[in-house]
């Protein structure tokens, strides 16, 4: 086989990273343009400098940090509530016989494949009845617990030898204690899955948002960003600004839990 | 594992009490699984069904509800707003599709290999795919403003004419799915490249052995080992395609013209600002008939395939 020169594929692979990388990488860059360098034309593509206008502009806006609060409550309860409800649940799926668990896990799983819209508007009604419209409340219900995280869970479980619990069983420890002592500190990746997964999908979602929240006070980032553009519409900068801070938990995020991360996603993808 | 069972069986007092747990085990277990089955259960099945009963009546989201029987429905299918936006989704996800599918692909194949910095390369590739489709909207309207954007003050550069990107129906839908291959390509690259992982190299040596040449081991070798992957990928981005909504939301809200109305912004148009949640809930149902009907189909290839 003919070989090409190892250096050789860096001139196709960097320039289509980069093309990758080119919109985040504008990003940034324009986050720490003055609004005279952003409303300029031709706008220029590079900044004479850091200027931290934008960001002092959204930080100092009353509603933005309120935004990332409501952001960063309903992504922790919901992680949260999916690591524990999600283990339980995926434990007595996978350790724990009683009568009909496996017509409850098909079921469980049968709504993994329910789109979405067929279930928004019932369930904008069911959070009606509640008096949870526009409250962080009908944004962290939903999520508290996903059919995905208790069936990742139970697969997890279910590959670990059974060995490692009966000592403990035979201890006479109950199955609370066994998982909380002897299951999850075995299940990291499949801890660490379920919450990038859970904040990821949590943090980043605008439709629900949008139909569940009214006032602007209860907004969540994503959705506080889609009216900030119309509002600033001169000021990019600071929407550039809040656009950084909006995706850098995630991008952290995902940078600190990347391996697992990818490793989950290519498993669904190979398992279907 | 031997010796434990021998425990159980030999010891008296360990099989009382393995005897005790498992009379306990079905409350402890109601217990476990209860939080996750109401919840999952109850925010699936009852709307499921709730909209089904919806998609019958007419529905203003206050009022009580009154039953038109299948009025919706005929409504739907005279509706042209709801063809144009057929006909938009299905244009976008004739192109998303394929191109993400085939693109992941060839993008996977490239980065197949032990060269420098090829870690950082697959990231930088994947990392658009966790950005908010919010933040994506957001940024792509600065990038591509009309009067202050950076596509047109490069065009402008290039010697080349403005252009209108969003304001222009002509471009808008495909401008979308340009951003969606973006953001969603990474993905199919990553699967493609764990799957890549399990292609037997023993096959792969045979075929050279054999003569084949480096298209030859791709075709006959690599290529229908990944046929599985291919299938779910396929699914995944079809699924995906069929419900956009944030992205147009964010950057067009179904304009120019109506030219990026898609299914369902469609179905969150007449729930949430028409109010006519019973129409909408129609729509809704159109739409998931049609993804069950491509899951089977695929899920069908799929064991065929396999076989």
């Amino acid at each position: 086989m003919k070989r090409l020169p190892f250096s050789a594929w860096h001139f196709v692979l960097a320039p289509l990273a980069l093309l990758f990388a080119l919109p985040l990488l504008w990003l940034l860059v324009s986050s720490v343009m003055s609004n005279a360098e952003i409303n300029r034309f031709p706008p220029a593509l590079i900044p004479s400098g850091i200027n931290l206008e934008g960001y002092r502009f959204v930080l100092g806006n009353a509603l933005f940090p309120r935004w990332f609060l409501n952001s960063f409550i309903v992504s922790a309860v919901a992680v949260t509530a999916n690591l524990v409800l999600g283990s339980l649940g995926g434990y007595a799926f996978a350790r724990m016989r009683f009568a009909g668990s496996k017509a409850l896990l098909g079921l469980m799983l049968a709504t993994m494949v329910i789109p979405f819209q067929l279930t928004m508007i019932p369930t904008f009604l069911v959070m009606k009845e509640l008096g949870l419209i526009d409250t962080l409340g009908a944004l962290i219900v939903p999520s508290l617990v996903t059919p995905f995280s208790v069936f990742l869970f139970r697969q997890f479980f279910v590959s670990l030898p059974r060995e490692l619990e009966e000592a403990a069983w035979l201890d006479g420890c109950g199955r609370l204690r066994i998982l909380v002592s002897v299951v999850l500190p075995l299940a990291r990746p499949a801890l660490s899955t379920v919450a990038v997964l859970t904040f990821l999908s949590t943090w980043n979602d605008l439709t629900w948002p949008l139909i569940a929240i009214n006032h602007d006070t209860n907004y969540t980032l994503q959705l506080g960003l889609t009216t900030f553009q119309g509002q600033h519409h001169t000021q990019w900068a600071a929407v550039m600004a809040g656009n950084v801070i909006t995706v850098l938990p995630v991008l952290l995020g995902f940078l600190l839990a990347q391996k697992a991360f990818i490793r989950s996603l290519a498993s669904t993808g190979l398992k279907g | 594992m031997a010796s434990v069972v021998g425990t159980f069986t030999v010891d008296p007092r360990a099989r009382r009490a393995a005897k005790r747990r498992t009379r306990g085990e079905g409350a402890t277990a109601w217990a476990f699984v209860s939080p996750s089955v109401l919840i999952i259960l109850g925010l699936s099945v009852v709307p499921v069904l709730w909209s089904l009963l919806l998609s019958f009546q007419s529905n203003d989201l206050v009022s009580p509800s009154e039953w038109v029987g299948l009025a919706n429905y005929q409504a739907l299918s005279k509706d042209p707003n709801f063809a144009s936006a057929v006909q938009h989704t299905l244009i976008y996800a004739a192109l998303y599709v394929p191109l993400s599918v085939v693109g992941g692909l060839a993008i996977a194949l490239m980065l197949d290999r032990q060269i420098r910095f090829i870690s950082l390369y697959r990231t930088l590739v994947f990392v658009p795919f966790v950005v908010s489709a919010a933040a994506q909207g957001v940024l792509f309207s600065f990038v591509l403003d009309p009067e202050f954007g950076a596509a047109n003050s490069l065009l402008h550069k290039l010697g080349l004419p403005a252009q209108g990107f969003f304001s222009d129906p002509g471009q808008a839908l495909y401008l979308l799915v340009g951003i969606s291959l973006w953001s969603g390509t990474g993905f199919c690259v990553i699967v493609y490249l764990a799957a890549l992982q399990g292609v037997p190299n023993e096959l792969v040596e045979a075929a050279r052995i054999d003569g084949a040449s480096k298209a030859g081991v791709l075709r006959h070798v690599t290529l229908p080992t990944l046929t599985p992957v291919t299938i779910f990928l396929v699914l995944f981005q079809t699924i995906n395609a069929l419900q956009v909504f944030d992205l147009v939301f964010v950057t067009t809200k179904g304009g120019p013209l109506g030219s990026t109305t898609v299914i369902v912004y469609f179905i969150w148009e007449k729930a949430f600002k028409t109010f006519t949640a019973g129409y909408s809930a129609a729509a809704a149902y159109a739409l998931a008939v049609a993804l069950l009907v491509i899951g089977l189909t695929l899920q069908l290839y799929r064991r065929r395939a396999a076989r």
